[in-house]
Formats: C-alpha cells, structure tokens, sequence
C-alpha cells in the first residue's frame, strides 16, 4: 500500500479538486483521508453516507473547584499563559487560554485544579458516493493538538485501507507548514504539490518544499492556473528544476473548478472529455514515480 | 481600531483584501498592517516597501544540564506535550513538542533543566508611503504558529499604539493560530466565496468569531462564480454584507504578479471605499 498526500503550502490553489479528481480516477483501488481537519471540505465533493462521528479526545484543560480554591494566587502566578485569572474573590481558567501543561494541577497546595481530558473533535469513516472509504475528521473550534487529530485520521485511514486491500491510501493536507502539515506527513510515501502560477504561490511552495527537503521526501509538482501568468509558471518550473522536483504538467486556469464544486461534482464528473485524459495522466506520473 | 481579516477557507482573498484596504486607508489615515499568517505569510509581495526593522523572535525551551540531574524521571511525568523522554541515562527534550510552559524547569528538584533561548522566526517591519507593514515569519520545521502570533501582537501593542487603524491579515483555519489572530481585534471581517466550500468554512469561521463574541460582517470575493446558497445563508442569518468583489480574470493576473489592485480595477477600490465607510461608522 502506498500514501500519497497532496499539499500546497497556500490555501485555494485546488488540493480538494485536484484530490477528488485524482480519487475518481481510481476510485476502485483507493482511500481518501481528509487531513485539512479545521476546514474539511471534500466530503461535500464526496457526500459519504450519513455516519456519526467519533469523538477524539486529546490533551487536557485545568479546572478550578471554587469551593477547594484557598485564593492563594500561585497558579495564576505561574501560568506563562494568561489563562488563570481573579474572579469573584476565587481563581478561574479560560478555556480559550489554557494550553493544558496542568502546571497549575501539581503546584496547587490544595489540590484545587482538575485536568480532564478534552474533546477536540470528532472522525468520521464512511463510504463515499464513489464507492471508495472517506476518513474526514473535524476539529473543534479554536482547538490545540490538530495534528493529533490528523494522526488519528491517518491511523484510522491506514487500517482501514490495508483491510479493504487497496493499492493507494490518498490524503488531502491542510494548507501551510506548521503542526498539522507535518503530522500528515509522517509514514507518506510520496507528496504531490498543488501550486499555482503567482507569485504568493511560488513563495509558499519555496517554504514548503524547504520542509518537506528536512524530512526527505520525494515529492512531484502540479502547477494550476498555468496560464494566469507564464513568466511566474516557468519561474515555479525553474525552482522545480533547481529542487529536483518531478513535474506533473500544467493545469490551465478554468471556471470548471468552482462550477464542480458548486454542484457537488468531481472534475471528472463536470467535464469527462476534458478532464479524463488530464487526471489519467497525472496519476500515471505519480505511480511511475512510485 | 484592530481589524482583523480571516477566513475558514484559505485562498478566498485575505490578502488581497488586507493589502488593498491597507494601503488605501493609509491615504486618510495612520494605519498599519500586520501579516500574522505566520506559516505562509505573502503580504510582502504585494507591499515590498523599505525595511525599518528586523527582530529575531525567540522561545524558550528547557536545555537537559546532564551534571545536575539526579534521573528521577519526573519531568517527564509532568509534561503534558510528551516533550521529554528518559532513555536509560538521558533525558531528551523535544523541543518542537514543547509549549514552553516552565512546569519541567521550574519543578525540577535538581534544577537540571534550565530554560535556553532558541529561534522561532522573524517580525520584520516594512514602511510604503505612508503604512507601515509587519511581516511576521516562522522558522520553517516548527509547529507552533500561536507563538509568534501572539509576540507579533505585542509588537503591535509595543510599536504602533497610535496608529487609526490595525489590520491583521490572519492564518487560514478555526485552529488555534487562526483564534490567536483575531481574538484580539475589535472587528472581524471574514472573506468568502460563493462556493460550497467557501460556504462550508464560513460557517465554522462564524461558529468561531461569535465563540469570541466579536462584532464581524462578510466580504464576499469572486462574485458571481458558484450559487447562491451564500446569500440565502448570510440572510438567514442576518449577516452584514460589507462588499462584493466581482470574479475577473483581470484581478487574478493582477494578483498573481503581485500588483496592487485598487488603483486599476474601479470595482476593488468602490467595494473598499464601502468597506472604509462602514468602518467609519462603527467609530
């Protein structure tokens, strides 16, 4: 089995339409999972049955009993968070501050301050409309630990996709470079870039491709909006060359991008004829890369 | 007034929007904007401008003093980020686990982990005519963007108290980078677009921004593409418009050299002049 994830580095370059479209291809041997897990969006492209969702717990947050607390001040004292603060004469958390260290939980001289554990999200598995298994996840708002939750997803993915016995387990990424790209990076057997002709693009695949070349992973480059401008498409080309990044060929710009999605469709689905042959190719790279 | 600018969606026009609305309302007044999308920041690009500053963010980290450690094992206990493993006679710190919390080194009864200095990015400040920009950039392999957001506001604070106007151009996402951006500000305004993802991740921008209970209207960008489930949702929920701006394939090349887009297309400089109107308002 082999996982392949899709990553851009910027938001709204077409991962989520270039990953169902790649998916519909070869939707009777592969897993999706939707790793952007604080904005999910291909289960509207690839409408799962109606599941429920399992809730993640990860981390903990401090909770102060009013009735133990003394008032004596030391873990609002200590928090390096801001997070403890007087209220009413007692010392109260905010949820929205506490990064869950339970520093304050050990140093309580009476033993005040709770840490349960938190429930971040939830997952959901389930089979698409395409036929293949869906792994999506969403995470709570505001939360801490979205790696942990892109970790689950993979993990959960990754069973699944060895039991069914298929040959390619397909992760969407989150847009960026910090906590819940490189989870999904972990065990990845080769990434696929979506990046587009401009130069916000390119700047986000140079920091991007700088991360993925500290963990030293093959990667290959799809550049969308190819013809919004060719002077920055050949300079991304150039940066490619320079990187030794395989090239997957060019996407032109096309309102068949946000139509397809405006109707729940795959690439594939809105324009068989035109987009067949351009997503057939495109994973026929990659499984020659890998 | 701090504005923050943000989206559930990446790629809806934050930027675009945060880098015209800047430089427009530099015009009448002291403004200043702050790129906090940390991981991918691309402000600059459309900015440039001189630099006045440069600033090397630090964080701190517990460093393993080998001579004083008894190997008791508690640090390891105590953290809750798993950042510090004991393996046979080593205490290892991980310092991309690590939230920087003090527990480990404050609690240590040999006093064996003291905390160090290290690297986490760079608060660069950009002066253009008359606004002045803060770019804000993490050292790429870290995980934690909330940070230096957080060091950037203070900068912020520190910097340009004075100024009428604060826009802080926010990470993508409702994670805590995205939370740590705009919970700050006095108004939010969430950049979309008519498609059913742009929708969907509205939504959850919404559910966020009203968790804060901070005051937000909508601009919608690349109007006139997808359906309009938008609208229909907006209204139900009795959301404010502030502007729209319209789907041309001329502000995408624009964008994509680069440019600045209110002095070239009359559209871009209506719906931000709507948008400064608005503001003014609520002042």
């Amino acid at each position: 089995m082999k996982e392949i994830v899709i990553l851009s580095g910027k938001g709204g370059t077409g991962k989520s339409s270039v990953c169902s479209a790649l998916a519909h291809i070869k939707k009777d041997n592969i897993l999706v999972a939707d790793c952007d897990v604080d904005a999910a969006d291909l289960h509207l492209i690839m409408a799962p049955e109606n599941v429920p969702g399992v809730d993640f717990y990860s981390g903990i947050i401090a909770e102060i009993d009013a009735e133990k607390c003394i008032a004596c001040g030391l873990c609002a004292q200590k928090c390096r968070f801001d997070a403890i603060s007087l209220y009413e004469g007692k010392y109260r958390v905010e949820p929205l501050d506490c990064e869950g260290c339970a520093y304050c939980h050990y140093i309580c001289p009476v033993e005040a301050i709770a840490i349960p554990q938190q429930n971040i999200g939830n997952y959901f598995q389930a089979e698409s409309r395409l036929g293949f298994t869906l792994v999506h996840a969403r995470l709570n708002i505001g939360a801490e630990n979205s790696g942990k939750l892109v970790a689950k997803v993979k993990s959960i993915a990754k069973e699944q996709c060895k039991k069914e016995g298929k040959d390619f387990m397909l992760v969407d990424g989150s847009p960026g470079i910090g906590c819940p790209v490189i989870s999904s990076l972990s065990g990845v057997d080769y990434v696929v870039l979506v990046t587009e002709a401009t130069y916000s693009g390119l700047s986000d695949l140079e920091r991007l491709w700088t991360l993925l070349d500290m963990f030293k992973l093959p990667g290959a480059c799809i550049v969308n909006k190819a013809d919004i401008n060719p002077s920055v498409a050949s300079e991304i080309r150039k940066f490619m060359q320079k990187k030794k990044i395989a090239d997957l060929g060019d996407i032109p710009y096309s309102e068949d991008f946000p139509k397809a999605i405006a109707m729940g469709r795959t690439l594939i689905e809105e324009n068989e004829t035109r987009w067949r042959p351009v997503f057939e190719k495109i994973w026929k790279a990659i499984e020659e890369k890998i | 007034m701090r504005l923050a600018i943000a989206s559930g969606k990446g790629g809806t026009g934050k930027t675009t929007l945060a880098v015209n609305l800047a430089l427009k309302a530099s015009g009448t007044m002291k403004t200043v904007l702050a790129d906090l999308d940390v991981e991918e920041p691309n402000g600059s690009i459309f900015i440039g401008g001189e630099t006045v500053d440069e600033k090397q963010v630090y964080r701190y980290t517990p460093a393993w003093n080998q001579k004083s450690c008894s190997l008791c094992g508690k640090c390891t206990s105590w953290c809750a980020y798993n950042a510090l493993i004991k393996l046979g006679e080593i205490i290892l710190v991980m310092p991309n686990l690590c939230h920087s919390c003090y527990a480990c080194s404050e609690l240590c009864p040999d006093g064996a982990l003291p905390m160090e200095a290290s690297p986490l990015g760079t608060i660069r400040h950009f002066s253009r005519g008359k606004l002045d920009f803060t770019e804000s950039k993490l050292n790429i392999g870290l995980e934690q963007a909330a940070p230096l957001i957080k060091q950037s506001l203070n900068y912020l604070d520190e910097n340009f108290k004075d100024h009428d106007l604060q826009i802080l151009d926010s990470p993508p996402g409702t994670a805590c980078s995205m939370m740590e951006a705009v919970r700050s500000a006095d108004y939010v305004i969430l950049v979309t677009e008519p498609t059913p993802f742009g929708l969907h991740d509205l939504k959850l921008a919404v559910e966020t921004v009203r968790q804060l209970e901070l005051p937000f209207a909508v601009v919608i960008n690349r109007d006139g593409i997808g359906n309009d489930e938008l609208d229909r949702y907006l209204k139900a929920e009795e959301i404010a418009v502030w502007a729209r701006i319209p789907h041309q394939r001329e502000i995408a090349e624009l964008y994509s050299r680069g440019e600045i887009l209110f002095d070239k297309v009359a559209a871009v400089d209506d719906a931000l002049s709507d948008i400064l109107q608005r503001l003014e308002g609520l002042s």
